[in-house]
């Protein structure tokens, strides 16, 4: 017997062109003691449907249609009370646990507030009850730490405070939305665990709203697909993921990067751009080619940055080291991995590469030249013009200013003044054709595209230049998984074609075993091991990269 | 704390030397001190002998030095124009002043956070449209403006209050007050008004922007979800974080109102400082204009001190930080 | 070229700020009015038949004739005369002249000094940007009208007496200027520091564009908006300013009047019942500067809502 029945709910937001469905008659049921994955890509609606159970929709949005039973009641029967059912019967986690709490109140006092809105108890009581749940939830010294401020969290343990305050008034529908999209793999493995034991043991209906499909996988009993506000599909999570009936299902669970084998392609179900099917692309003439020599293209040696701003800051003590010792080598025409967690330093790493940062100390060699020793300017162009980066946010990486035949022009004109106005335009066409984008994108601005076609721009921008070395600083992490495997498939091809050597940064290990011959993983600043993928997935040497490889979501978990 | 507040006191003390010192460039720099306080018909030797005895001639650091000296006993030399203590003609004068801004301030920021805080709850409520269209006609209205309509229409048309002046005041040997008689408090209502309105629309846009920003935030989101009462939203959650910089606004808001005190002050003609310090600058009376610069300039970094320490005790995101950082 | 010319139009067309603009009558009805009080105060020659300045026009007879409208109007002076005989609507559009060129001026003036220093603190960082900010902390201390008192009276105490009326507009417009600098520092180093972490500007350093380069081709334009903003917020504070200090006596003189001057003037009056003398002038300002304040609201909402 289901516990919640959503029964042909209807989200729409009026805009000033056209009114938006977010959500149309969505139906879903959840049993108590059971987990409900909702997933889908970004605008499916999975997070409208979440916040329109408790009729938490942010203006101009309303639910237009649709009634939810929590038992036997209609809660929104009266939308005006619904506000009772909030905390009591129900309670909502969100993404983002640094936002999530009020700064200037104790989670004690949070707590104590939220126990008393709903539970008839006197504060001796309530606070009993806080203390409970925080040793529940899994914080040490509750007792002490219930008198702190949020921000004295770490967000994982923050994370928990916030489930502690969703479940204090013991309600028996908890609705998570990404809850640990914002947390490192470690604590996310920790909130999960946290999340499956408590709907064990309080008996609760969850809803976990989320676009990973490893969390799916690892955490629910069941799933329901979104896509455009629409429910795709809906059933046992294993016979979702293994035996998918809609198209957007299979291409979706094709997307994900497989964590226990390496591919050679992505297999694309429905594709955002026209497929080219160019084996030889035409900038290849224009590249200066090179015969490859399996020589050592960069060298890192004994690499130290530590960000020392006390100057600025209130804090002058604890000089954090950002990179603290690193060397590693990259042949010309591999790829090279580097992993870590938030703060690893991967990104500092990148950075000093591609000469953004200068290096507390140690140095960088490329094509046995020492970069991070070069004074002049004029000096410096050559290898500006070698060493280009794909940055992580598509909507930041392209000024939304100039049109993209502009951003693309910029590198070329630079590098070579002396090009003729015609050949110019040629070369764009030819770089826009490379990254599958149609030459009648050239005259647009950023922002009339999708993130996945601002990531070509991107990538033609980064290869206007005919680098050598392509730095890939997460370029897929803020995309669709769908929209990911195209990139990835993307950057593959062009790599093969052009020769190129690659350093793919990427917290995500399922993508970086797919796109790396070898791999480094960092943990605070320090090199832990370099390995071959297959080695460093197979026989993982280091403690920590073993724990990393634990605790990864794996998609796989579903087969066995 | 400790180091905190010596931080914060040692930065105020920086401030208020350049301040000194762009207080001292005047006098000293802009025209020559010596041919305003003498007539035309003083002879050169007399001149250099008073340049002598003045310290003039001494290099500047020493100079410097002594003007930091007196300044901080309240010493900025004579008026050229009043032939009189520029200390003398600041007490005297000081009073009328205070006591506008004093009434001025508890005006705008009363009724500002009230307001502010009305209208950004009630986003789209009638009277909040017509409290933001008054609001934006205020900050359009100058205060002379301002002033000169209120004369015409309570003292010229109307009748029933002064259109100068501060009424009879009662002298209480230190300090003349004007709020123990009738006529005192019927002369301070116009111009106190008039001064607070610019301030008190400003300080509505403020508070209802930072309203609405906070009633954005997913803690607000969250404690929704959590079912909390709206009046504890709003008037607990919401407007305790939205009243952290009704505090900085506050502080900025005494100092402009002395600064546009000068201007209410010449159109009630209210015997205050700023009136003092506007013949200075049509005479340039430089010892009035750089002890006048001087004192606001004093007045803003005293009561920036004291906001950075209320903050201290208020927000507890500023007191962990700063702790951390003194170990 | 053609082509690109309709590009440049639909753009505008379809973008958001065209639609707001459209759906905002508050904001159709303040740029109408902002477009009729520009072009008669610039074209003042074409608008008006009488030049006050001309002393051969001027008729004592004529003078505190009330607006036309009243008993003792005459109807060729719709708004009434001064003490000296002097058509008010003819002086109030020569003397909004005056009030808009020293506005634009100091504006332009602070907004090229403020936005120049900003940004180059924002992307250069280190002790130059602190140097900078401590430097708009200093100034913020003085508040702008004391601050536009003070130059005024340093630059009566270095220029003579003779040159004073004539430099006095140019001291006017330094003085205003001069005071609402930091506010253009502050707002253009926080929209930088915001844009020199994104992406663009570090890709732009990668493929070897100078600094000057990417902060006057790529951060510029991006951070635009929010300087337009207090742009056009700071336009109605420099004109207030303007009638403030000209009102205390130290702005503009009594030769050249802008309507400051003229409310100074006929505040004498006033008591004697020539309301007319102050009130026209007076309206008309707040008008202007209102209608300057409803279109920077507008913009505020519309181009950057969250600034404050």
């Amino acid at each position: 017997m289901s516990f919640l029945k959503i029964n042909n709910l209807s989200v729409e937001y009026k805009m000033r062109r056209e009114t938006v469905h977010a959500a149309k008659n969505i139906n879903i049921e959840v049993s108590k003691g059971e987990i409900l994955g909702l997933v889908g890509e970004s605008g499916s609606g999975k997070s409208t449907v979440g916040n329109a159970i408790i009729n938490l929709i942010d203006e101009p949005g309303k639910v237009s249609n649709g009634t939810i039973h929590l038992g036997e009641i209609n809660i929104h029967d009266d939308l005006e009370n619904i506000i009772k059912y909030r905390g009591k019967k129900i309670g909502l986690i969100f993404q983002d646990p640094q936002t999530s709490l009020n700064p200037i109140f104790t989670i004690g006092e949070q707590l104590i507030e939220t126990i008393q809105t709903h539970l008839k108890l006197d504060i001796k009581q309530a606070k009993d009850k806080a203390i409970n749940l925080l040793k529940e939830v899994g914080i040490k010294d509750a007792e002490q730490r219930f008198n702190n401020y949020p921000h004295q969290f770490s967000g994982g343990m923050r994370q928990r405070v916030v489930i502690s305050l969703a479940l204090c008034c013991e309600p028996e529908l908890l609705i998570a939305d990404e809850p640990t999209t914002a947390l490192d793999v470690s604590i996310q493995s920790q909130i999960l665990d946290l999340i499956k034991k408590l709907t064990k043991e309080r008996n609760l209906a969850v809803i976990l709203i989320t676009h990973d499909m490893g969390v799916i996988a690892e955490t629910t009993n069941r799933v329901a697909v979104m896509k455009n506000g629409n429910l795709v599909e809906i059933g046992q999570t294993k016979e979702i993921l293994t035996k998918p009936k809609q198209t957007y299902t299979k291409s979706l669970v094709s997307s994900v990067p497989p964590t226990n084998k390496k591919i050679s392609r992505f297999i694309i179900v429905e594709k955002e751009n026209q497929p080219t099917n160019n084996t030889n692309i035409k900038i290849l003439n224009r590249w200066t080619k090179k015969e490859i020599i399996k020589q050592d293209l960069v060298e890192v040696k004994n690499l130290y940055k530590s960000f020392d701003d006390s100057f600025f800051t209130e804090s002058s003590k604890n000089i954090v080291m950002a990179v603290d010792d690193v060397s590693f080598k990259i042949t010309e025409g591999e790829s090279f991995g580097l992993v870590g967690e938030s703060g690893s330093g991967k990104s500092t790493i990148a950075k000093m590469i591609v000469n953004l940062f200068k290096p507390s100390s140690g140095d960088i060699y490329f094509d046995k030249t020492c970069i991070t020793k070069i004074k002049s300017n004029k000096e410096m162009m050559k290898f500006r013009k070698q060493i280009q980066m794909i940055f992580q946010d598509p909507y930041s990486s392209l000024n939304g200013r100039l049109k993209v035949e502009d951003i693309i022009a910029e590198p070329i004109k630079l590098h070579n003044p002396s090009i003729k106005n015609e050949d110019l335009k040629n070369y764009i066409f030819d770089l826009l054709e490379s990254v599958e984008l149609a030459p009648n994108s050239s005259t647009r601005y950023p922002h009339e595209f999708s993130g996945g076609q601002r990531q070509r721009i991107s990538i033609a921008r980064a290869l206007a230049t005919q680098p050598r070395l392509l730095v890939c600083d997460e370029p897929t992490s803020a995309l669709d998984v769908s929209i990911q495997a195209q990139i990835l498939n993307l950057l593959k091809d062009l790599q093969e074609q052009l020769n190129l050597t690659i350093l793919f940064i990427s917290h995500d290990l399922p993508v970086v075993r797919q796109m790396c011959d070898r791999i480094g993983v960092l943990r605070n600043g320090k090199l832990c091991e370099i390995s071959n993928s297959e080695d460093l997935f197979e026989n993982p040497k280091h403690e920590y990269t073993k724990e990393l490889l634990r605790l990864m979501p794996k998609i796989e978990t579903i087969y066995n | 704390m400790i180091k905190y507040f010596f931080k914060r006191l040692f930065q105020s003390a920086v401030v208020m030397l350049i301040v000194a010192f762009v207080s001292f460039s005047l006098f000293n720099f802009v025209g020559d001190p010596i041919n305003n306080m003498v007539g035309e018909e003083t002879s050169d030797e007399e001149r250099s002998q008073l340049r002598e005895s003045l310290g003039l001639n001494d290099p500047v650091h020493i100079q410097f030095s002594r003007f930091i000296v007196n300044a901080s006993k309240g010493e900025f030399g004579i008026s050229y124009q009043l032939r009189r203590p520029v200390s003398e003609l600041i007490t005297e004068r000081l009073p009328a002043t205070i006591e506008l801004v004093f009434i001025s301030a508890l005006i705008a920021l009363v009724s500002g956070t009230l307001l502010g805080v009305y209208t950004g709850i009630n986003r789209k409520g009638f009277f909040s449209d017509i409290i933001l269209a008054i609001s934006l006609l205020g900050v359009s209205l100058p205060t002379f403006v301002i002033g000169i309509l209120f004369i015409y229409l309570f003292a010229v048309i109307l009748g029933i209050l002064p259109s100068f002046g501060r009424g009879e005041v009662v002298d209480l040997g230190f300090w003349s007050t004007g709020f123990l008689t009738t006529t005192g408090l019927k002369a301070i209502i116009l111009p106190s008004v008039t001064l607070s309105l610019f301030q008190m629309t400003y300080i509505i846009r403020l508070v209802r922007a930072e309203m609405m920003e906070i009633l954005q935030t997913d803690y607000i989101k969250f404690a929704k979800a959590r079912g909390l009462s709206e009046k504890s939203i709003y008037y607990k959650h919401a407007l305790k974080n939205g009243l952290i910089p009704v505090i900085t606004i506050a502080g900025i808001n005494i100092g402009t109102l002395i600064a546009f005190s000068i201007i209410t002050e010449t159109v009630f003609q209210w015997p205050g400082m700023g009136f003092l310090f506007i013949q200075a600058v049509q005479f340039v009376d430089i010892p009035i204009m750089s002890a006048y610069l001087f004192f606001i300039a004093f007045v803003f970094v005293m009561i920036n001190f004291i906001v950075d320490i209320l903050y201290y005790f208020i927000d507890p995101r500023i007191r962990v930080k700063a702790e951390a950082a003194s170990g | 070229m053609d082509n690109n010319k309709s590009n440049l139009l639909n753009r505008i067309r379809n973008s958001d700020v065209y639609f707001s603009f459209k759906k905002s009558p508050t904001a159709i009805i303040s740029s109408i009015i902002l477009a009729i009080i520009f072009f008669c105060s610039f074209f003042v020659e074409l608008v008006v038949p009488y030049n006050p300045f001309d002393p051969s026009s001027l008729s004592l007879m004529e003078a505190f004739t009330p607006p036309s409208w009243t008993e003792n109007g005459l109807s060729k002076f719709i708004l009434g005369t001064d003490g000296q005989g002097r058509d008010m609507l003819s002086t109030i559009l020569y003397g909004s002249r005056i009030s808009l060129i020293v506005g634009f001026s100091a504006i332009i003036f602070s907004l090229v000094l403020g936005v120049g220093l900003g940004l180059t603190a924002g992307y250069f960082g280190g002790k130059y940007e602190m140097f900078v900010m401590r430097l708009t902390d200093v100034q913020l201390t003085v508040p702008s009208i004391l601050m536009a008192l003070l130059v005024d009276g340093i630059a009566r105490g270095i220029i003579s007496r003779e040159m004073h009326d004539e430099m006095a507009i140019y001291v006017l417009i330094f003085a205003i200027g001069i005071s609402e600098w930091p506010q253009f520092a502050r707002v253009s180093r926080a929209a930088t520091l915001v844009e020199k972490n994104k992406d663009y500007v570090s890709a732009s350093t990668i493929i070897g564009v100078s600094n000057l380069v990417v902060m006057f081709k790529h951060i510029l334009p991006n951070i635009m908006r929010p300087i337009l903003v207090i742009g056009t917020i700071g336009l109605a504070l420099a004109i207030l300013a303007e009638a403030t200090l000209s009102f205390l006596g130290v702005g503009v003189p009594p030769t050249t009047p802008s309507l400051g001057t003229l409310i100074r003037l006929g505040n004498d009056f006033l008591f004697s019942g020539e309301w007319w003398i102050t009130f026209f002038p007076a309206i008309f300002l707040v008008l202007l500067a209102f209608s300057i304040n409803l279109l920077g609201d507008w913009m505020r909402d519309t181009l950057n809502p969250k600034l404050n």
